[in-house]
């Protein structure tokens, strides 16, 4: 009896929770088919009386969302490669091989990532400047592969050193050397921390709002988060269109997690439990 | 490929120079240049992107700048005018309330979630999934989605109209008094979801035998929570400590999003304030001295990371 009142207790608090953290998504999204004339007659906090998927056409083209997102991903894919592959390259000649000062450097180059991004900041727009790709999306990937490659380094090499060394030992044996080692031997073995990181970074990058607009200044440059805080400005009182916007925004990230929700939770874990 | 230079057996005797043999020893004395390179490049475009911008950081917070002009060195004035400076203490005091607030309050909501949804059983992996899902938005989307709730007329009015609360109905992020918390709240809500999978991680490598052990010595639920569970959960709580300080000292895009630091810099954080020092006043050496503030606040959390990264590989 105590039992059973407990579990429904239970159920009824975390559906009420859930509620709350589902809820203003919910919201969002019906709102996102609301027209124009329902917002100014009903208000925001109605629901809806009226359905239109205009406010998504609006936010696609004239609001600039698709230009947005093939700007996202120009950034994003080519950052998560990028990085990834060069620290899996650092992480496998620091964790497998005695290279002198390695361990100096692995920490180095996490203290780099711990640094707040705001004693960057000035710095990397006038070197960008100087370079001239300031305002390319080149400067946005740059940036975002030199920012993040500490962090990814340093779990890839917590990854890598904890392999046995006897797969190494025998390939080395049969004649190979580091790069046959790296390729065909500890890249397969290194998947699993791979797909988690490449997860996390889809998200963090995709995500990212301070580097773009530090780097960037054409507005049909910008990746879709700050598109977005763009949107909110030329759409100003089109609820439905923001809307529509926020949620365009939303779903590449969200499908990343769907796909691969496994890896992503293990990699958010990753540096939690050792 | 006669030219592979030593390899680490197992990760024990790597640490050891001695360890090898002399023909192990001998290898070691020329590194191959594909291995140099392969720690080489990474360094290099790291260093590049951080570690020359950070060193010219703490450089301009010495200057006087508008980005068109050269620098001129001024000493410390900056952090001089710092000292003095109204808006800025309320954004030190600002980033110090987000800190105990969004910080203790993430870290208590996504502990006790964690508690709660740790044993499996049925509807956990749909609470759990609820909780989760806004930490895979960005902060101008959670901006979005909450500045939607806050909207005069909006859900939050419309809530608090329907349980007969309206005299409490205030422009939310437009009040001085509030913008600060209205915004620390959507910053909570997605916060909360990461925590708790950092905390559910550490509870689940929990060994259960202890929990058996406790119980069995007649340990009641809060003697175990507070002898068995949190001391076990040491290094979690580390790693979530200092994730919680550096994204809190990082926060800027939700702030932005939301009220740009105002109205009257009353949700200003030092990493807004730097932004609009910097990008729309034009005063580059000054919001570099912002930064390095910044960057000492964050200084403890690294150095105390960096030494806990040092022992494990050591």
């Amino acid at each position: 009896m105590i039992r059973k009142l407990r579990t429904g207790t239970f159920h009824t608090g975390m559906v009420l929770l859930s509620l709350l953290w589902l809820g203003p998504v919910l919201w969002v999204i019906l709102m996102s088919v609301r027209s124009f004339d329902d917002i100014a007659a009903n208000g925001v906090g109605s629901l809806p009386h009226s359905f239109t998927l205009d406010t998504y056409r609006q936010a696609w083209t004239d609001g600039g969302e698709l230009q947005a997102l093939v700007n996202s991903l120009l950034v994003t894919v080519p950052s998560v490669l990028l990085s990834l592959g060069l620290a899996a390259i650092a992480a496998f000649a620091l964790s497998r091989y005695r290279i002198p000062g390695r361990r100096t450097i692995l920490l180095l180059m996490l203290a780099g990532n711990l640094l707040p991004p705001q004693i960057l900041l000035i710095p990397v727009q006038k070197f960008s400047e100087l370079t001239g790709l300031y305002d390319t999306l080149l400067a946005l990937i740059a940036v975002q592969v030199g920012f993040g490659l500490g962090f990814y380094t340093f779990v890839l090499h917590g990854f890598m050193r904890d392999l046995p060394g006897e797969i190494q030992e025998a390939a080395t044996i049969d004649g190979a050397g580091p790069a046959q080692i790296f390729a065909r031997v500890m890249l397969p073995l290194t998947r699993p921390a791979l797909a988690a990181l490449g997860a996390l970074s889809f998200t963090w990058i995709f995500n990212d709002l301070l580097w773009a607009i530090t780097v960037l200044r054409t507005d049909d440059r910008m990746p879709v988060t700050p598109a977005l805080l763009a949107l909110q400005g030329q759409f100003v009182s089109s609820w439905s269109v923001i809307a529509a916007g926020t949620v365009i925004a939303a779903v590449p990230t969200v499908a990343v997690f769907l796909r691969f929700q496994r890896h992503f939770i293990s990699g958010l874990a990753i540096g939690a439990v050792k | 490929m006669t030219d592979v230079s030593t390899i680490a057996e197992t990760p024990r005797t790597a640490k050891s120079t001695v360890a090898g043999t002399p023909r192990r020893r001998r290898r070691s004395a020329r590194l191959s240049p594909l291995l140099a390179a392969f720690v080489l490049v990474p360094f290099a475009i790291e260093s590049i992107w951080v570690f020359w911008p950070a060193l010219q950081g703490f450089w301009f917070s010495l200057t006087r700048w508008d980005g068109q002009t050269p620098p001129e060195f001024i000493g410390v004035d900056n952090y001089v005018e710092l000292a003095g400076d109204a808006t800025f203490r309320g954004a030190l005091v600002n980033t110090v309330i987000w800190l105990v607030l969004f910080g203790g309050l993430s870290v208590v909501g996504g502990f006790g979630m964690a508690l709660l949804l740790q044993r499996d059983r049925r509807g956990v992996g749909f609470y759990r999934a609820a909780l989760f899902t806004p930490v895979v938005f960005s902060l101008v989307v959670t901006a979005l989605v909450w500045r939607v709730f806050y909207q005069p007329d909006g859900l939050a009015d419309t809530i608090l109209r329907a349980v007969g609360l309206e005299q409490l109905i205030r422009p939310w992020l437009a009040d001085p008094q509030t913008a600060l918390y209205a915004v620390i709240l959507p910053a909570l809500w997605r916060q909360i979801g990461y925590v708790m999978v950092l905390f559910l991680a550490g509870l689940k490598a929990i060994d259960p035998a202890l929990h058996e052990a406790a119980r069995m010595d007649g340990a009641n639920a809060w003697q175990r929570l507070w002898y068995v569970v949190i001391p076990q959960l040491k290094g979690v709580n580390a790693v979530v400590l200092s994730v919680i300080v550096i994204d809190s000292l990082r926060s800027f895009d939700i702030v932005w999003s939301l009220t740009r630091g105002g109205p009257y810099h009353s949700s200003e954080l030092l990493s807004t304030y730097m932004y609009s020092a910097a990008f729309q006043s034009l005063r580059l050496g000054y919001a570099s001295a912002i930064a390095v503030v910044i960057f000492v606040l964050a200084l403890a959390v690294i150095l105390g990371y960096l030494v806990r990264a040092f022992r494990e590989e050591a």
